[in-house]
């Protein structure tokens, strides 16, 4: 039996290993308590900016990447787009809703990833969160400790969903973002319309700047 | 925070007038915290053309030339006499406890720290306090009042901005007969906040639809948060 042959088997062999892992570790995230899921992916985000070259050279593009590959899953994009439209979310078409709901993710991302840029060596403490089983919606405690500046709480309000908890609404030092576009959408929204949100969050994405 | 205060007799009026403004206040839209949006917003474009071409320059300047070590004694310094009015504050609403922990840490950076130089009682886990004359005067009952964006100075409301007045009042650096000495203090405490802000100055640029919206929004939720020491009640969604 040469190399070649046993190669396809041992191919086979390590595919099925690797979908038993991801099917383990899908069943056990799905279980994952929501400050563990913080905890994990934080980590995660900051081990990887660190260490990435590219990132510490100041790759946008680069940092996207990481982000969209293991922070944004955590996120319910939908619910917190529905929350910052408040009523108007209802009165939206199916085609708008998810319109807003894109481009207000982008713009996130851009912020966010804009943001890290300013990282520089924060540790973070997190807040033991006290539950009941049966909760749906909680409040994840964190604190980030600046080398130079006060620290900053950070919390991430989480909901139960069938792909396990997903973040909705960060807050800031008690600004929280939803509630924070909820005015800015609602102006937009009334001057005009849900098309005119639209429009000038695509316009903010394409680097327009606000006035 | 407000059942503390209620054990005091001569409080109750002052908290029910306070509950009351609070229900007055949740009830309304953003608009009517801001009726004089019109105004703000020019004053705000005058604020921002002025912190563009000259304050923001010259914040990111000391970010840059001033060695960070340096900086962060400056910053220091500053939150030492914030400290001790912070546990002059946290007395005033009877928040006796917190007030304890912010005069320790003045005089545990002060005695140990070189005059504040050096921030030993955050190193020591001792977390500081944040209480200032403008939660003083909302635990007391008076109405936050309509918001207000002074250029040079920021967001504020009538309530807040009392605050500063008198807490400028009767800072210390009031107290220096030096003029260069007492100005040049008043400089660089200015300077060491507008840099604290770049960074999130360069977030608001990115995330905001509106910026005023956003900045407006954003100080009243802040506000709001450490009025209630971090566990503001929710507020009603529907607007």
């Amino acid at each position: 039996m040469s190399a070649f042959d046993l190669a396809a088997p041992l191919r086979a062999a390590k595919a099925a290993i690797l979908a038993l892992a991801l099917c383990a570790a899908g069943a056990a995230f799905a279980q994952e308590a929501p400050d563990a899921i913080v905890k994990r992916v934080a980590t995660d985000v900051i081990t990887t900016i660190k260490s990435d070259p590219a990132i510490q050279a100041g790759d946008q593009a680069r940092i996207r990447e990481v982000l969209e590959v293991k922070l944004l899953p955590n996120f319910d994009f939908t619910r917190m787009t529905a929350l910052a439209m408040g009523r108007n979310w209802k009165s939206a078409t199916p085609e708008q809703q998810k319109r807003v709901t894109d481009e207000f993710r982008a713009l996130l991302v851009r912020t966010y990833s804009g943001a890290l840029n300013n990282y520089r060596n924060e540790t973070i403490d997190y807040k033991a969160l006290r539950m009941n089983p049966a909760d749906t919606d909680v409040t994840v405690r964190t604190v980030v400790m600046r080398a130079t500046g006060s620290p900053i709480q950070i919390d991430y309000g989480m909901a139960k969903t069938p792909d396990g908890w997903k973040a909705y609404d960060v807050i800031v030092g008690g600004v929280s973002l939803v509630t924070n576009y909820r005015d800015e959408f609602n102006d937009q929204i009334k001057a005009g319309g849900v098309d005119g949100l639209i429009k000038t969050l695509v316009d903010r994405n394409k680097g327009v700047a606000a006035k | 925070m407000i059942a503390t205060l209620v054990r005091y007799p001569a409080m109750k009026r002052a908290c029910a007038l306070f509950a009351a403004a609070l229900v007055a206040g949740c009830a309304m839209g953003p608009t009517k915290e801001d009726p004089f949006e019109p105004m703000n917003r020019t004053l705000y474009q005058v604020h921002d053309a002025v912190d563009t071409a000259i304050t923001r320059p010259l914040a990111q300047a000391y970010v840059d030339v001033v060695p960070s070590l340096i900086r962060q004694g400056v910053s220091n310094v500053f939150g030492n006499i914030n400290d001790l009015f912070s546990g002059i504050n946290g007395v005033l609403q009877g928040k006796l406890d917190k007030a304890g922990d912010d005069f320790g840490r003045v005089l545990l950076n002060t005695g140990f720290g070189l005059g504040g130089l050096f921030d030993l009682a955050s190193m020591m886990g001792i977390e500081r306090g944040n209480e200032d004359f403008g939660q003083t005067f909302g635990a007391w009952g008076f109405p936050q009042g309509p918001y207000l964006f002074v250029p040079l100075f920021g967001p504020t409301t009538v309530r807040d901005g009392a605050g500063y007045v008198v807490r400028f009042l009767v800072g210390p650096v009031g107290y220096i007969n030096e003029e260069a000495v007492r100005f040049s203090l008043y400089g660089v405490g200015y300077l060491d906040l507008r840099a604290e802000a770049l960074d999130a100055g360069s977030v608001v640029d990115t995330a905001a639809l509106d910026r005023y919206t956003f900045i407006r929004n954003a100080y009243l939720q802040r506000r709001r948060y450490l009025l209630y020491d971090g566990k503001p009640p929710p507020e009603t969604e529907e607007q």
